[in-house]
């Protein structure tokens, strides 16, 4: 395929909007991926991941702003675009009464490749997903991590230089989505360029090199995890209150050695707090809960996670709002009409 | 991690590739097919069943101008199967409206967008692998009209013509079912929407019933339906009883009517859904 310029940028965007009705799913987008590198765009649903990657991807055309990839105008040129690039959506695309192979090899001829290429690469795609056996199988008979794979396997047919995942591993059993994990890993590894969306805030810490983390449309953190964290500040102390105790006692308790707000699940009965002081702060907590008349189940002290930079970054969780605007109301693979 | 370098993607001229792809997504449409033979089966159960019902129910009540008198319900038989088989080609494009939802739905259009492919070869090889499909319909039709004691009159060559502006008038249909499917929220929608235009437009035409006992606006209609003109044509093509045929310009030249009105439609809805498949994002 075209060779793209290492000195470049694979993937930029710039002030990038798009608008659904009166819904703003992107607003004023930035983004620069350089080449080889992995990179996360992380928020919850509704946070605009999908609707930029299917801009990016030549699926949608902007409302304004503007993007490249691998430095080629994704509304100017979509068709020499769509040669370097490979993507997974959200759902798999392939045809589930065709099999495997045949899925394989009527994208690899799409993609003008020819036949013995086809062939060729398409046996070795099986063969390194694990789904040589299945390969005369339709698809119908596989389950969603076999689905993935073949998903997968058919966007990398081309061996395209840029690759885009929206959200993998959505969906996916643990077992499932440690295996697309590592044939992620793999991937980099070869030099392909990735820019992965997740709402899996513990997937983009362990797959990505760079995180963006976008919500209501543009972008409000970026850095490696490590930035991100440090940026976030301190550690978390979080308790876990007995059942016949007080929550706000103790969270009043809390406010009072915390370095910020602190934040209170009443479900799992779960108070987190921001605070300094290493592990003197452990003492202190356990002698103030007890003077309050608390009792505990659990206390620790932790690193910040990517949970808790996005709590202190847009003041609620990641997954509290994936649930709120809990999607589908129009079925698998058409939710692009909808805000994302 | 792969062993097998990188590949020159292939050079041609962009309408060499349209053809190309179109010929792999039709490809794929037919190896679809024949893995869900139960849809395939019920397409060909129904026309069959239609058949049996109206030489059989309404047969003998239905006189046609013109036969004689004593062929009776034989008549009507011979006057029916032409009109089956126009019905049924019409029946063709629900066949693309929900093909090209499902697609949708699964995000395989998507997919198709996102690869370096001719943009209308997608729509191309649905209307081809729906007409394709029409071949064996047709087949079975046949088959049945000739137990049922329908018979070709006029020879091989006309016999093929009249087959062959079936699939012409079913390409046509095919297309406005294309360009119906692409506006379908989902494949539910499609299921109704692609069917309830086709019992209007099959059924206000000479199809079952001769036109002469129709009021006269609906015979207007009737006259320039194009399925009226295509199962004419087939009629006078296959030798069969044409029933009464009115001085409208249609009817008088059935042949050139229904060439002429599927070139337009094909034209028309071919440029709609394309640019539709274009937008549509």
């Amino acid at each position: 395929m075209n060779t793209p310029n290492p000195a470049g940028n694979a993937i930029v965007a710039e002030q990038l909007v798009k608008h659904f009705g009166d819904v703003k799913a992107v607003d004023g987008l930035d983004l620069t991926v350089p080449f080889g590198t992995v990179f996360g765009l992380l928020g919850p649903n509704g946070a605009g991941k999908t609707t930029t990657v299917r801009i990016l991807t030549t699926l949608l055309r902007p409302d304004s702003g503007r993007a490249t990839v691998a430095g080629i105008d994704v509304v100017k040129h979509p068709d020499e675009v769509r040669r370097v690039m490979g993507l997974t959506g959200q759902y798999s695309a392939i045809d589930e009464y065709l099999t495997g192979l045949e899925n394989l090899s009527m994208v690899g001829r799409l993609y003008h490749l020819p036949h013995g290429y086809v062939k060729e690469r398409s046996a070795e795609l099986l063969e390194r997903f694990s789904l040589a056996d299945a390969a005369d199988r339709p698809v119908r008979t596989y389950s969603g991590g076999m689905r993935r794979r073949l998903d997968l396997s058919a966007s990398l047919i081309g061996r395209p230089s840029i690759l885009f995942l929206d959200e993998p591993t959505t969906g996916l059993d643990p077992r499932s989505r440690q295996q697309m994990w590592e044939v992620i890993s793999d991937l980099v590894a070869d030099g392909t360029t990735v820019l992965l969306t997740t709402q899996y805030l513990e997937e983009a810490d362990q797959l990505a090199e760079k995180i963006v983390v976008i919500d209501r449309g543009h972008v409000i953190a970026q850095g490696t995890s490590d930035e991100l964290k440090t940026q976030v500040g301190g550690d978390r102390l979080e308790v876990v209150i007995h059942s016949g105790s007080n929550l706000d006692d103790a969270s009043t308790a809390l406010r009072a050695l915390a370095d910020g707000d602190v934040s209170l699940d009443a479900v799992t009965r779960r108070i987190t707090a921001p605070v300094s002081g290493g592990s003197t702060i452990l003492v202190e907590a356990v002698r103030a809960l007890d003077v309050a008349g608390v009792s505990l189940d659990d206390i620790s002290l932790r690193r910040p996670t990517l949970d808790d930079v996005f709590l202190s970054l847009t003041g609620h969780a990641a997954e509290e709002v994936a649930a709120d605007s809990a999607k589908p109301t129009r079925g698998r693979g058409r939710a692009r009409k909808g805000a994302e | 991690m792969a062993t097998t370098p990188a590949p020159e993607q292939m050079k041609r001229p962009m309408f060499g590739w349209l053809l190309h792809d179109g010929f792999v997504v039709t490809q794929r449409n037919l190896i679809a097919t024949t893995r869900v033979p139960e849809v395939l089966f019920f397409s060909l159960v129904q026309p069959v069943i239609f058949v049996l019902l109206f030489a059989y129910v309404f047969g003998g009540a239905i006189p046609i101008p013109g036969a004689d008198p004593a062929a009776g319900a034989a008549a009507y038989r011979e006057y029916l199967m032409p009109g089956i088989f126009g019905q049924t080609v019409a029946f063709a494009s629900a066949a693309s409206t929900v093909g090209l939802a499902e697609d949708m739905q699964k995000g395989i259009i998507d997919r198709f967008r996102s690869l370096p492919m001719a943009a209308s070869a997608v729509l191309f090889g649905r209307t081809a692998s729906d007409v394709l499909r029409q071949v064996l319909v047709l087949a079975v039709l046949s088959v049945t009209g000739l137990i049922v004691g329908w018979r070709i009159h006029n020879g091989f060559i006309d016999a093929v013509c009249a087959y062959l502006l079936l699939l012409l008038f079913a390409y046509a249909v095919s297309w406005i079912g294309c360009w119906i499917g692409l506006h379908m929220p989902n494949t539910e929608t499609a299921n109704t929407a692609g069917l309830v235009w086709l019992f209007p437009l099959t059924f206000l035409s000479n199809a079952f019933v001769p036109l002469t006992g129709m009021p006269p606006v609906v015979q207007t209609i009737a006259e320039w339906n194009p399925v009226s003109a295509v199962v004419l044509a087939c009629r006078e093509l296959f030798g069969n009883p044409t029933g009464y045929i009115s001085d409208a310009w249609p009817q008088q030249h059935p042949i050139a009517y229904t060439v002429g009105s599927c070139g337009l439609l094909i034209l028309i809805f071919a440029t709609l859904a394309v640019r539709k498949y274009r937008q549509s994002a």
